[in-house]
């Protein structure tokens, strides 16, 4: 059994903030790229959680408590803003979500 | 004779009562009743007057009504002077003979033409009673007006009424012509009598016909210089050659004939054409300082008599002979003023107003009875038809011929003598004058009264006793239908047989002495052509040379010798064997086309004068349209030009500097342009790429080891 080391944490991270990234680059679809966002902060909070295993030091997961509250009520502004674009456009493709373009 | 001024007003109240109230709202009856009474008032004033000059001891009255113009300050030879301008009228022997002359004949004459015009409609019979007293307040300012002004005042005023009554029946061409062509010609003599006014204020400081004899009889006579008296008479002459049709300017007289008849008698005749005459005869002291003017006045005048007596021997339209003889007889009023006889020419002007109007107003009689045929060739035995008119007009032909004791025969010979007295040569030219006088005014009545009728034929023959009812209801039926020639209605016979009476006897103020009389008239007017001074001073250098008593009767009988030739003649030709006149015509063809033809005068003025002012401002117009309207244009093409140039310079540098910064600014910002999507995602990657570049850099940095 091999044992999980702080490379391995930060591999994963990284492989899932590229996932992200490429999901927010990508997609079209608002709930997907809403999704492929909170992929990323996740990303960010494994690394940070690793990180902080490592250095011995509580501030990592103190700041991830914060990252966690923050992504909570960005997803609810943001389904909140969401819902309330579909219900005028009845669309979630960003394409359409152009009215505020000049 | 303090109310002498309202001689002239009353006829201009007339005119403004016509003219303004007149063409409108007054009928035919009220016109010519209030111009008539006008007339009618003036007349009566004039003889009262008269009466009192008369009676008065200084035959001499001045009434000022006011200042005309106030005094101005103007340069005079002498340092400043006061132009100073009254309404002031003179009443003197001369002037008082003037007003007796015009107000009675314009009385009659207005008479006349109430019965003559009464064929014309309504508003154009008013319009001419009109400018007929508009004429008459003119006239009688100008022989009534005591200065130099105010006599041009009357001057461009009775100008102007001849112009409007020659033109009176302006829809016809050569009526309108002739009333502008009378006025043109008016216009050279009036600009050398201006000039002359000009020259006496600058000369004597005053326009006061007194003030300016005595000061002229101060000055030397300018026996061998043409000095400054000289020019003041010659220009004044010009202007009186232009007022009474002599030569040069005479050409107007004979196409004033165009106007109603009765025009003719009184403006063209009795009264207007005399003013020239008239004028001289004020300026009489002048002209007697100024010999050599007084040679050229008798020359123009013998000239112009014999030239427009001969033109009057073959002239077939009844109313050319007598224009023609009345600038022949206006020749003879200045030939008279020449030579120094001032009061023989004022008293032929008597004379001559009286016969030539009578003569006018007779033929304007036969005119009417032939239904406006002008022609003599196509009158002829017309004594049968109109007896009074006939014998009236015997009467006035035999007193211009000069046949004693009519009146014609005591003012001619009295010329005559004073120019035998002055001039052999001149006296030769107007005795052979006299004799085509004669000639041509029984060439006249013999024509149009004699022989047989040659007139169009009538419906009915027998036009039997027409010239009875010649009241006013003859009128109606008179212009559709003519019934043939007949006497005129008693109020035009009515003034030919007064004019008849007064040319029988208007000689008689004027007998000779060599015939017994005392020449009455001679010594009654004297006092108008003198300066004060001189009456008083020196008494005999007045006294003109005298031949015996028995050589003048010589004389007058010579010239009724020569009168009678040239009736004879007329009878001979015109009456016993008409054809010979035929035949003369042919064999003289040439000498008979010139004088038909006026000596080509009118040719000739027409292919100098007119055309060369036609030519003129033909060539001034092209100046005008090339030179000026070039500048014009041309200034229009030049801004045009320039325009067009900074239009270019403007749209392809200034606004190609604009633009080439537009276009800079739209092309360079095209690369930048492309990246503004505005799709979130590209930015994404962008900031995505910027976050490898920068991390790329900062390994690589610190694993190469920078």
């Amino acid at each position: 059994m091999m044992e999980i080391t702080t490379v391995h944490y930060t591999v994963l991270s990284a492989a899932l903030f590229s996932i992200g990234v490429i999901g927010v680059l990508v997609r079209r679809n608002i709930i997907i790229i809403f999704m492929a966002i909170e992929l990323m902060l996740n990303a960010v909070n494994i690394n940070l959680v690793a990180h902080a295993h490592r250095l011995e030091n509580l501030v990592g997961e103190v700041f991830v408590v914060f990252v966690i509250a923050v992504a909570a009520a960005e997803a609810a502004v943001g389904l909140g803003i969401i819902l309330a674009f579909f219900r005028n456009k009845e669309t979630v493709n960003i394409d359409e979500m152009n009215v505020m373009r000049w | 004779m303090d109310l002498i001024w309202l001689i002239p007003v009353l006829p201009g109240v007339g005119a403004a009562l016509n003219g303004i109230l007149g063409v409108r709202y007054f009928s035919k009856t009220v016109a010519a009743g209030i111009a008539c009474a006008t007339m009618g008032g003036s007349l009566l004033l004039s003889v009262f007057a008269f009466v009192q000059l008369l009676g008065a001891e200084h035959r001499e009255h001045v009434v000022s009504l006011g200042d005309w113009i106030p005094p101005i300050p103007l340069q005079t030879v002498n340092g400043l002077g006061a132009f100073e301008v009254p309404w002031a009228f003179r009443l003197d022997p001369l002037s008082g003979m003037m007003i007796l002359i015009v107000t009675g004949i314009g009385f009659l004459i207005h008479l006349y033409s109430s019965a003559y015009m009464s064929h014309e409609p309504r508003g154009g019979y008013v319009r001419f009673f009109c400018y007929l007293n508009l004429f008459c307040f003119f006239m009688l300012t100008l022989v009534l007006g005591s200065t130099f002004l105010v006599m041009f005042v009357g001057w461009e005023g009775v100008g102007l009424c001849s112009y409007l009554l020659i033109g009176f029946w302006y829809h016809k061409k050569s009526a309108a012509d002739a009333g502008k062509k009378a006025f043109v010609v008016n216009r050279v003599g009036d600009f050398g009598f201006v000039l002359g006014v000009f020259l006496i204020f600058f000369t004597f400081g005053t326009l006061d016909f007194r003030e300016v004899a005595e000061a002229a009889a101060q000055l030397p006579v300018e026996t061998a210089t043409f000095g400054v008296l000289s020019t003041i008479c010659l220009l004044l002459f010009i202007g009186a050659v232009g007022k009474s049709a002599q030569i040069p300017l005479y050409v107007w007289l004979p196409d004033a004939m165009e106007g109603p008849t009765p025009v003719s008698a009184l403006i063209h005749a009795a009264t207007m054409v005399t003013a020239g005459v008239y004028m001289v005869g004020r300026n009489a002291v002048l002209f007697s300082q100024a010999p050599m003017i007084m040679t050229t006045v008798a020359t123009v005048g013998v000239v112009t008599a014999l030239l427009a007596a001969t033109i009057g021997l073959v002239q077939t339209d009844i109313k050319k002979v007598l224009a023609y003889s009345t600038v022949s007889q206006l020749g003879y009023m200045f030939l008279a003023t020449g030579v120094g006889a001032f009061a023989a020419a004022a008293f032929h002007l008597m004379t001559h107003a009286f016969f030539k109007a009578l003569l006018f107003l007779g033929s304007g009689s036969v005119i009417h009875a032939m239904n406006d045929e002008q022609d003599m060739q196509k009158m002829g035995g017309m004594k049968l038809y109109m007896p009074v008119t006939f014998v009236t007009m015997f009467v006035g032909s035999v007193a211009i011929a000069g046949v004693p004791p009519f009146s014609g025969f005591f003012s001619k010979d009295e010329i005559l003598y004073r120019t035998f007295l002055d001039n052999k040569l001149l006296w030769g030219l107007a005795v052979l004058t006299a004799g085509m006088t004669a000639f041509y005014m029984f060439r006249l009545i013999f024509m149009t009264f004699f022989g047989e009728y040659r007139g169009p034929s009538w419906g009915s023959q027998n036009g039997d006793d027409h010239a009875a009812d010649d009241g006013g209801h003859h009128d109606d039926g008179h212009a559709h239908a003519w019934h043939g020639p007949h006497e005129s209605p008693s109020l035009m016979t009515g003034p030919l047989m007064v004019l008849a009476v007064g040319a029988c006897v208007a000689g008689f103020v004027g007998i000779p002495a060599a015939l017994g009389g005392d020449n009455a008239i001679e010594h009654f007017l004297e006092p108008a052509f003198v300066a004060e001074s001189a009456a008083h001073s020196e008494e005999g250098a007045h006294e003109v040379a005298h031949l015996s008593h028995a050589a003048e009767i010589g004389l007058m009988a010579f010239s009724v010798l020569i009168a009678a030739f040239g009736i004879a003649l007329a009878y001979h030709l015109y009456v016993r064997r008409p054809e010979r006149s035929k035949e003369l015509a042919t064999n003289w063809a040439g000498a008979h086309r010139v004088l038909t033809n006026k000596y080509y005068v009118d040719e000739a003025y027409n292919a100098t004068l007119v055309k060369g002012t036609m030519g003129g401002a033909r060539g001034l117009w092209t100046v005008d349209r090339k030179v000026v309207d070039g500048a014009v244009n041309g200034t229009g093409w030049f801004t045009r030009a320039s325009a067009w140039v900074s239009h270019v310079l403007d749209k392809y540098v200034v606004d190609g500097l604009v633009n080439l910064v537009g276009w800079v600014c739209a092309e360079g910002s095209y690369i930048f342009r492309r990246g503004q999507t505005g799709l979130i995602q590209n930015y994404a990657v962008a900031a995505l790429f910027g976050v490898f570049t920068f991390v790329t850099v900062y390994l690589v940095a610190r694993f190469v080891g920078l």
